[in-house]
């Protein structure tokens, strides 16, 4: 079951964002989306998502039209973690992770036993169980992100599509979360995540995705993609290449001092 | 649940427990707690009572209509405003905020001005303030924004000042002597008219409503998320946030219909509960229904026992949810960011 968007054009209905994209996402492989600011990433995220309609073109998954499934169909199938924000309400984690199961209960039902355990599992999975009586709003950003991470998998789907999951975050936590995201692959879950960071791309991503103004600039396995040429024209700024001739790895460093 | 949770849900059952005691006792005829119950004992078992029949007649027919009309009023008030405080993502926010009570009010002085019967002075509010909420929806909805919560919210307070301005405007066209205060006595809100008759009208829509917020309120918590997120998580928002709108409006105008406007019960009732059971609108929704229907029955004790006469429920609600309120905006706001 692969997730598919076909010629898309995406953007809101007085702006067109994106044009002429084909971008496809298989199980237990991990897509990275790179792009300057404004350039279309979590537009497109989100219309992968099926939370915005393409303006032209399709999304499928597997071989249904992502509009024909039903919001919870849906959901049990995609899983989104958006930016971490500051929510309304003081919610305890344990009850932001319980939203995590609506898909799986109908619309009157109080949360179960089992999804009480699943949502343990999956705080206990992220190293994060010691949190769960704790006030969401009372929490860092980087517990947050994972909280909302654990919401995600406790929906048990078979993608995750992660918007900018390493904004924000301490350097341990961005470590934490990419090493969360090879696991879910290694799990068998398609992941899409956006970042900032070449280097985060280079660490967790089988493909990368490089998008401007709304125009795939370029698509391939990181190693080939992730060139200091194709950066530089990405983001219209000198970029340095570090290389690790041993370990045969590749690192970027922004600008040229 | 935890423990301190199930507390909370124990102490708002203890107060409305108490409040029915004090509220039944309470009176120009006095009656002890143990005739209240022995009455009440005597008509769940069977059995004759060692009471006057004063008293009991005192308590089926001149003060119960009364208690039970406060009881679901409150209740329903908070349950309304509870959801709606969800819905709308802000913990400001009251079951009139789209404009029901303001509908209502419209509907109510009309039918006063056409000289209406009682009944069809409440049919007249129930129906405004529900074509009030359908005016309101119906321009948000036409209004296509990015965020369709904000521009509902607006056009609540546009659509509600217009029919400000419209009651006032039957006010001012209004016979002086007759009218006049008959809607400016309607507008306070009071329960002092109560029979049994008029449970009712009341009582249909208040628990309809109430059962459906009730139902829904796991669901809640998910509404309360930004539209995006919710949706991802696979709630059928815009369908939902239209039943919630919708049972709540119910309840409302059947509430401002029979009594009138009482303020001030669906904005700080809700923050009382939060404060006792946490944010979860799961266990919140149960526990405003109970402290809601104990607040306004102490509320309306209170109107018609402290002088000679009756105190409007209106200005007693402000007066006492004012500063309590200013109170726990400076003690509890910690329970909500």
């Amino acid at each position: 079951m692969i997730l598919r968007g076909y010629d898309l054009t995406i953007g809101y209905r007085d702006r067109v964002v994106g044009r002429r994209l084909n971008i496809a996402l298989a199980p237990g492989e991990v897509l990275a989306l790179l792009g300057p600011n404004g350039g279309g990433k979590t537009t497109l995220l989100k219309t992968l998502l099926g939370l915005l309609p393409p303006l032209s073109g399709r999304v499928r998954l597997g071989d249904r039209e992502l509009s024909d499934f039903s919001s919870s169909e849906r959901a049990r199938l995609l899983a989104y973690v958006p930016q971490s924000h500051v929510a309304t309400f003081a919610f305890t984690v344990e009850a932001i992770v319980l939203m995590g199961r609506t898909a799986h209960n109908n619309l009157f039902d109080a949360p179960t036993t089992a999804d009480r355990e699943m949502v343990a599992k999956m705080l206990e999975r992220l190293g994060i169980a010691h949190l769960s009586e704790r006030p969401y709003t009372m929490i860092s950003g980087g517990e947050r992100q994972l909280v909302l991470l654990a919401r995600a998998l406790a929906q048990e789907p078979r993608y995750v599509i992660l918007d900018e999951p390493t904004a924000s975050l301490d350097f341990g936590n961005q470590g934490r979360v990419m090493r969360e995201i090879r696991k879910l692959s290694a799990a068998g879950h398609g992941v899409l995540f956006t970042t900032h960071d070449p280097n985060h791309a280079m660490r967790a991503a089988d493909r990368a995705f490089l998008i401007r103004n709304g125009e795939r600039l370029g698509e391939g396995p990181t190693g080939e993609v992730l060139v200091r040429t194709e950066l530089e024209r990405l983001y219209g700024a000198p970029v340095e290449e570090i290389s690790d001739a041993v370990k045969a790895r590749t690192a970027f460093l922004p600008g040229s001092i | 649940m935890t423990r301190s949770s199930v507390l909370g849900q124990l102490a708002a059952l203890a107060v409305l427990i108490v409040a029915l005691l004090v509220a039944f006792a309470v009176g120009r005829y006095p009656i002890s707690p143990s005739e209240v119950v022995g009455v009440l004992a005597a008509k769940l078992t069977g059995h004759a009572s060692d009471v006057s029949p004063a008293a009991a007649d005192v308590i089926w027919h001149v003060r119960g209509p009364r208690v039970l009309a406060a009881v679901m009023v409150g209740g329903a008030l908070a349950v309304a405003g509870t959801a709606f405080q969800g819905l709308f993502r802000n913990p400001l926010v009251s079951p009139d905020l789209l404009g029901a009570s303001s509908g209502a009010a419209l509907g109510a002085v009309l039918g006063i001005v056409f000289s209406l019967g009682v009944f069809a002075i409440q049919a007249f509010a129930f129906l405004g303030g529900i074509i009030a909420v359908a005016a309101v929806y119906a321009i948000g909805s036409a209004v296509r924004a990015r965020d369709p919560v904000l521009v509902l919210v607006l056009a609540g307070v546009v659509i509600g000042a217009l029919l400000g301005a419209g009651v006032g405007l039957v006010k001012y066209l209004a016979d002086p002597y007759n009218q006049l205060p008959a809607m400016t006595f309607w507008l306070l809100g009071s329960l002092a008219a109560m029979s049994p008759a008029d449970l009712i009208p009341l009582s249909g829509p208040v628990v309809v409503g109430v059962l459906i917020l009730t139902a829904l309120r796991w669901r809640i918590n998910v509404l309360s998320l930004p539209d995006e997120e919710a949706r991802a998580l696979g709630l059928p928002v815009v369908p939902l946030r239209v039943a919630v709108i919708a049972a709540a409006t119910l309840v409302t105008s059947a509430s401002v219909a029979t009594a009138g406007i009482i303020g001030w019960v669906g904005l700080v009732v809700p923050h009382i509960a939060r404060a006792l059971v946490g944010p979860d609108f799961g266990r919140l929704i149960p526990a405003a229904a109970l402290l809601g229907a104990g607040f306004l029955l102490v509320i309306d004790t209170i109107a018609r026992s402290v002088s000679a006469i009756e105190i409007p429920l209106g200005i007693l609600t402000a007066f006492v949810g004012t500063p309590f309120f200013i109170w726990l905006l400076a003690g509890v706001s910690k329970t909500w960011s």
